[in-house]
């Protein structure tokens, strides 16, 4: 199972800002490895946020995001409290969500 | 406690009945392989649906001038339109263009920023899908600075 997402959602008047920091390895399907081998490509493929349970934003990532990807995005209408989910899956797989509360 | 397993089986069984019955949402199947595969920026467009790009005053890319690093460069794609379908960031010249691709719905803002990979030195693009198949673009010039000392 993969580590942790870091979420921190900051309400500042009707709307928040969501910032997540995800460890992935992101690999890329470029790189080569000692024996001159292709890596293969290992990524988050998709990510979903949801807000309260709404999904509230998806998105598609190819592998050209960074090493442990950072992502931040304004969802309206949020308050504290309220709840922020992110979650996302990779090209093999699996997957992984976590939670944070707006502040 | 289910385990991981069951739990994989479990949400596989639910996907292919939502399937079957067509009620599975948009978003769950739409990862669209050829276009992260394309390798411009108007093929990634095309293959997503868009008409031909149009440079916009409305839509904004935000990035380095010089990046020191080519393994995290930060960038930041927005529009102030309304009628946003997608945002897409893109990189020009790495070996496919598309980095992320953003569905924005009424309650997010249309301003993403995220990190991504740089080869070379390379044109940065921002490109706002538009509910009518237009196709907005902004681009910015990234110079990446191999050795990572500056200068």
């Amino acid at each position: 199972m993969a580590d942790p997402m870091r979420i921190r959602a900051q309400a500042a008047g009707d709307k928040t800002t969501v910032r997540v920091l995800m460890a992935h390895e992101m690999e890329s399907g470029q790189r080569k490895d000692a024996a001159g081998k292709t890596v293969p490509a290992w990524h988050i493929s998709e990510v979903s946020a949801a807000h309260n349970g709404k999904v509230v934003m998806t998105a598609d990532w190819g592998p050209a995001v960074s090493k442990n990807p950072f992502l931040q995005f304004t969802v309206k209408g949020a308050k504290a409290g309220d709840k922020i989910a992110v979650t996302w899956k990779d090209n093999k797989g699996d997957s992984r969500t976590d939670e944070a509360v707006v502040t | 406690m289910q385990t991981r397993r069951e739990t994989l089986k479990h949400s596989a069984a639910v996907a292919g009945l939502l399937a079957t019955t067509g009620l599975f949402p948009q978003y769950a199947w739409a990862y669209n392989k050829s276009a992260f595969e394309a390798k411009s920026v108007a093929d990634t467009v095309k293959a997503l649906g868009g008409s031909a790009p149009v440079e916009s005053k409305d839509v904004t890319i935000g990035g380095p001038d010089i990046a020191e690093n080519g393994a995290v460069v930060p960038l930041t794609a927005s529009t102030t339109l309304a009628g946003v379908k997608q945002m897409l960031i893109l990189v020009e010249k790495n070996p496919a263009a598309l980095v992320a691709l953003f569905n924005v719905t009424d309650s997010v803002d249309a301003n993403f920023a995220t990190r991504s990979k740089m080869g070379q030195s390379s044109d940065v693009y921002a490109v706002a899908l538009m509910a009518d198949g237009k196709a907005l673009f902004a681009k910015k010039e990234v110079k990446v600075t191999l050795g990572g000392c500056g200068g």
